[in-house]
């Protein structure tokens, strides 16, 4: 396999710390992916009009199919006295369930301003708990861009529900739970891999409020996203186990990360071997074709979803591409020692954002691909430089062996393209 | 508290963010939280501008909280006016800021900028996006119009009178070419444009603003508490028509002319092809279809003009989202004889649209999607719009051109008279079919089994008012549509008092076009249902289109 070989990791890198200016995302963006997943589950941020309209923004189109999602409006009369902003909610509730009786599970989402007036959210949800108790079940968590980075709303969501998973039977085998916000099609194939491994496997969250995995000490979880630092915890103080490994995203990444399963489990080399073989050779055959467009392109990551050093790793190890500069909101150093290991020491990784000091040393790095969000590519494209918007990469399933070359397409895709222009 | 799904206006610091963006030297310090950065890609990405908003957040997180956020602004603000060196400066906070108290006009005092300072009150919890852009360009006024020299040196008194353009913004609906529009109009009255603003206006341009003889508002939403301040202070006399349309474009000319003593033209301009458009016989057909209008009170005010007077329409419903402006849109309708709505409640908006089944809607993006799930046609006049209603082409809706662009942009979602007349006339043709979707609607054409369904399926329309969001099946995945429709139709069968359709009568229903085809079968069951008849036969039918024919 044509993975560059490095000679030491990243693992003891000091990264560049930066505080100032972010231009990132809040943790309520997480609510587009989330509702598609859990499929009887509504999100009603408590929030402002911003809330609503950063939503709108962010799902598109999308928030005309009828979405299940919306914001619970504060307004001036709210924030006059705490006591009625409960009857408030109550009747936003009442009036949303009326609306949406197939509604079983609902979030209320903390943000900036419910958080800044220390609006009782958990308070909040046991009271609706009470009131829609037995047909919708009511959790809070905070998606407020004081706490969260775009990303991390998912974490704190998974991490709310962690407390509810039924508890497993004490005395059965060990049993497999992959964490993280899935295409339902990657899902699909994954779950295919491990039964072709001979492994049960569930997958958290649930497509379905109604059918959550079952949690214990008999539980050994892989994170299939690296932005769940809370819900590990949650799940490590359920008694479950987490298996380290780097994220499955590329060839390399989803060998590894099926093998470290593969290992706990006792599955048999050659069984692993078999599972495998064919979607990594096909998956391999189909990066070649991207590696040519992307070999020795150098690239520079702005900081947005946690998902940049795992992404570093594959596009430098997979694609050859030049690493300028990693950029990453927020570095846990335990779930990402794994992906730290594989990429180039003195590679430059930044954790935070002053984006107008980021954006000095960007443009004096004049690298060919720049990953950023849509507030810096056009402006960046308009100075000549190839972007690639970040957040596709979110929206997009790129995990997995028959992912691997859409992924790499995407980041292929700009450079093609500004050649073609050029032409 | 209010529940809401869709937004048709933002914050009111987005609508701050407008007129900073919009000028060309003036940098806003916004003191908000981690994340309010999206508004950035409104205008990187739905206006496509090539450079970043001139916005420095302070993006504080919790961490913050305990500390000193006030050093927080005061830093950011500092940093602001090195990197970008502006000639003015606008300070606020976002809604969050807002309850934190921090005070950024005194912080910003505090630091003794050698540039003019604006501090921004704009409350979030009561104020809306335009209100924001509206009280921000005033306050700009206020903080930067010179008052100009009593008498003009005789060198610099100009032959031909001038004017400034107010209102023009970042993110506005057509503005880039209406201020391009009514430029030309005005350069050939006679009258000089001094400056416009806030639309590329720098700091410089705003503090001439008094100089010039007369201000035309093309957006009162953002530009009239500013030119209504300048009439006061200077005895600067501002447009009231906005030249919206054919008559209004006259009309506007005329008002000009009252204004600045020039003579008006004895004619109109070789360009202004809608009226004789509209007058052709092709467009007989458009006469009384029943138009819907929704949007900010501009552009709905001035549709509804166009709309009766100008395309034979006739106006069934009407409303818009602008409090502000909500007395003149009241009116407005008044003069169509039609109640308007005024709300920020799409889902009200949804439910008139429902009742009034028109033929055409008219209003914002949130508008299009609606009208597309009830299969009605539908033109965008307002924003919020998307990215494809900031074209690449000239497309203004002001003067003689934006009528012909008005014009086109109507009639393109209908369908044509000679279209019309062939769909009539060969009704059992296999490529004129009743389930056949007019040939620019492609998109919209359902799927052959779903024609098939829609003819033979008892009765669909109770299910609209037993299950509230109907809509919501097409985001599943097909398996589950195809579950809940079967799931819907079987209660709303049983439970319905209505009368059943005959099997005769359905297929003779499904030779309807199927652009009318709802509203003849809304119409045929009320008239049953009045009547008391158990089984619509074709007779039925046909003795409701008698009784319900225009």
């Amino acid at each position: 396999m044509p993975i560059r070989a490095e000679t030491s990791g990243c693992t003891d890198v000091v990264p560049l710390v930066e505080r100032g200016q972010r231009e990132v995302f809040c943790g309520l963006t997480g609510i587009i992916w989330l509702h598609r997943k859990i499929q009887d589950a509504f999100f009603l941020v408590v929030g402002s009009r911003t809330c609503a309209h950063l939503i709108q923004s962010a799902a598109g189109v999308m928030i005309f199919a009828e979405p299940r999602f919306g914001t619970a409006i504060i307004d001036e009369r709210d924030l006059a006295g705490l006591a009625d902003v409960h009857e408030e909610l109550d009747r936003v509730v009442g009036q949303l369930l009326a609306r949406r009786p197939d509604i079983r599970l609902l979030f209320l989402v903390g943000s900036c301003p419910s958080e800044v007036i220390k609006l009782d959210l958990s308070r909040a949800a046991e009271r609706q708990n009470q009131i829609h108790h037995p047909k919708v079940r009511v959790l809070n968590y905070s998606g407020s861009g004081i706490e969260t980075t775009f990303t991390q709303g998912e974490d704190a969501c998974l991490a709310a529900m962690v407390p509810g998973l039924p508890a497993s039977a004490p005395d059965t085998a060990p049993a497999l739970m992959v964490v993280g916000t899935l295409a339902d099609v990657v899902e699909d194939q994954m779950r295919s891999l491990f039964d072709r491994m001979g492994l049960q496997v569930s997958f958290f969250p649930p497509r379905n409020s109604q059918a959550m995995p079952v949690v214990g000490p008999n539980t050994r979880y892989l994170l299939a996203q690296p932005f769940l630092a809370d819900t590990a915890r949650a799940l490590q103080s359920r008694g479950a186990q987490h298996l380290a490994a780097p994220f499955p995203l590329g060839v390399e990444g989803m060998t590894a990360w099926l093998q470290a399963a593969a290992t706990e489990f006792g599955v048999a080399p050659e069984v692993f071997e078999q599972a495998t073989a064919a979607p990594r050779q096909r998956a391999e055959k189909a990066l070649a074709v991207q590696r040519q467009m992307l070999q020795g392109q150098r690239i520079f990551f702005f900081p947005d979803s946690q998902l940049e050093i795992p992404l570093a790793r594959f596009v430098h190890r997979e694609l050859g591409m030049d690493l300028v500069e990693v950029g990453t909101p927020y570095l846990h150093r335990q779930h990402m020692a794994a992906e730290l290991a594989l990429i180039p020491a003195g590679t430059r990784i930044s954790e935070g954002q002053d984006v107008d000091l980021q954006l000095d040393r960007c443009i004096a790095d004049a690298p060919d691909l720049v990953v950023c969000g849509l507030g810096l590519a056009n402006p960046l494209e308009a100075q000549g430089i190839t972007t690639k918007w970040a957040i596709e990469l979110v929206f997009t399933p790129i995990q997995g062996y028959e992912q691997a070359a859409d992924l790499a397409g995407l980041f292929s895709r700009p450079l093609k393209r500004r050649l073609k222009l050029a032409a | 508290m209010q529940l809401t799904l869709w937004t048709y206006e933002g914050p009111p610091h987005v609508g701050a963010m407008r007129v900073a963006t919009a000028m060309t030297d003036v940098h806003y310090v916004l003191h908000a939280p981690q994340g309010d950065t999206y508004a950035d890609l409104l205008f990187t990405m739905i206006e496509r501008l090539p450079r970043r908003p001139p916005v420095t957040y302070t993006t504080f997180q919790a961490r913050d909280l305990g500390g000193d956020t006030a050093e927080l602004f005061k830093d950011a603000a500092r940093q602001a006016m090195a990197r970008f060196n502006p000639a003015a400066m606008l300070v606020g906070s976002s809604c969050t800021a807002e309850l934190i108290q921090d005070d950024p006009g005194g912080l910003a005092q505090a630091l003794q900028l050698t540039i003019p300072v604006v501090a921004l009150e704009l409350p979030s919890y009561q104020r809306k996006e335009n209100w924001g852009a509206s009280e921000t360009f005033y306050q700009l006024c206020r903080h930067l119009v010179h008052k100009p020299a009593a008498e003009k040196p005789e060198k610099l008194k100009k032959a031909r009178p001038t004017c400034n353009i107010l209102g023009p913004s970042a993110l506005g609906f057509r503005h880039r070419d209406d201020v391009k529009e009514i430029t030309q109009l005005l350069n050939q009255l006679g009258v000089d444009v001094a400056v416009v603003a806030p639309l590329s206006a720098s700091v410089a341009d705003v503090q001439k603003l008094a100089e010039a003889d007369f201000n035309v508002v093309l957006y009162p939403e953002i530009g009239l508490a500013a030119a209504q301040w300048l009439q006061r202070q200077f005895d600067q006399p501002y447009t009231k028509t906005v030249p919206l349309g054919s008559h209004a474009t006259r009309d506007f000319i005329a008002e000009v002319c009252t204004l600045t003593g020039l003579p008006q033209p004895a004619q109109d301009p070789t360009n202004a092809h809608a009226h004789w458009y509209a007058k052709s016989v092709d467009s007989t057909y458009l006469t009384g279809k029943r138009v819907y209008i929704f949007g900010d009170a501009t552009h709905v005010v001035a549709a509804a003009r166009i709309a009766s007077q100008e395309m034979g329409f006739e106006v069934v419903g009407l409303g818009s989202y602008s409090r502000e402006f909500a007395r003149e849109v009241r009116d407005c309708g008044k003069r169509y004889g039609v109640e308007a709505l005024i709300t920020d409640d799409y889902l009200e908006v949804e439910t008139q649209i429902n009742a009034l089944q028109p033929e055409l809607i008219l209003g914002t993006q949130m508008e299009r999607h609606i009208a597309k799930r009830q299969g009605i046609p539908c033109a965008v006049i307002s924003a919020p719009v998307h990215v494809q209603d900031f074209p690449a082409r000239y497309a203004p809706q002001m003067g003689f051109e934006g009528a012909n662009v008005l014009f086109d942009t109507w009639v393109h979602p209908l369908m044509m008279g000679l279209e019309e007349h062939l769909i009539g006339m060969f009704r059992e043709d296999f490529e004129f079919h009743a389930g056949a979707a007019p040939s620019h609607l492609g998109s919209t054409r359902p799927a052959a089994e779903n024609v098939a369904a829609v003819v033979t399926a008892p009765v669909p329309s109770p299910v609209a008012t037993t299950t509230p969001m109907p809509v919501s099946a097409p985001a599943r995945t097909d398996t589950l549509t195809t579950d809940s429709v079967q799931k819907v139709a079987a209660p709303a069968q049983a439970a319905s008092n209505q009368a059943t359709w005959s099997p005769e009568a359905e297929k003779e229903l499904g030779k309807i076009p199927f652009f009318v085809r709802g509203k003849a079968r809304r119409n045929t069951e009320r008239f049953a249902q009045d009547l008391g008849v158990a089984t619509i036969t074709v007779e039925t039918l046909y003795d409701a289109k008698a009784h319900f024919s225009r």
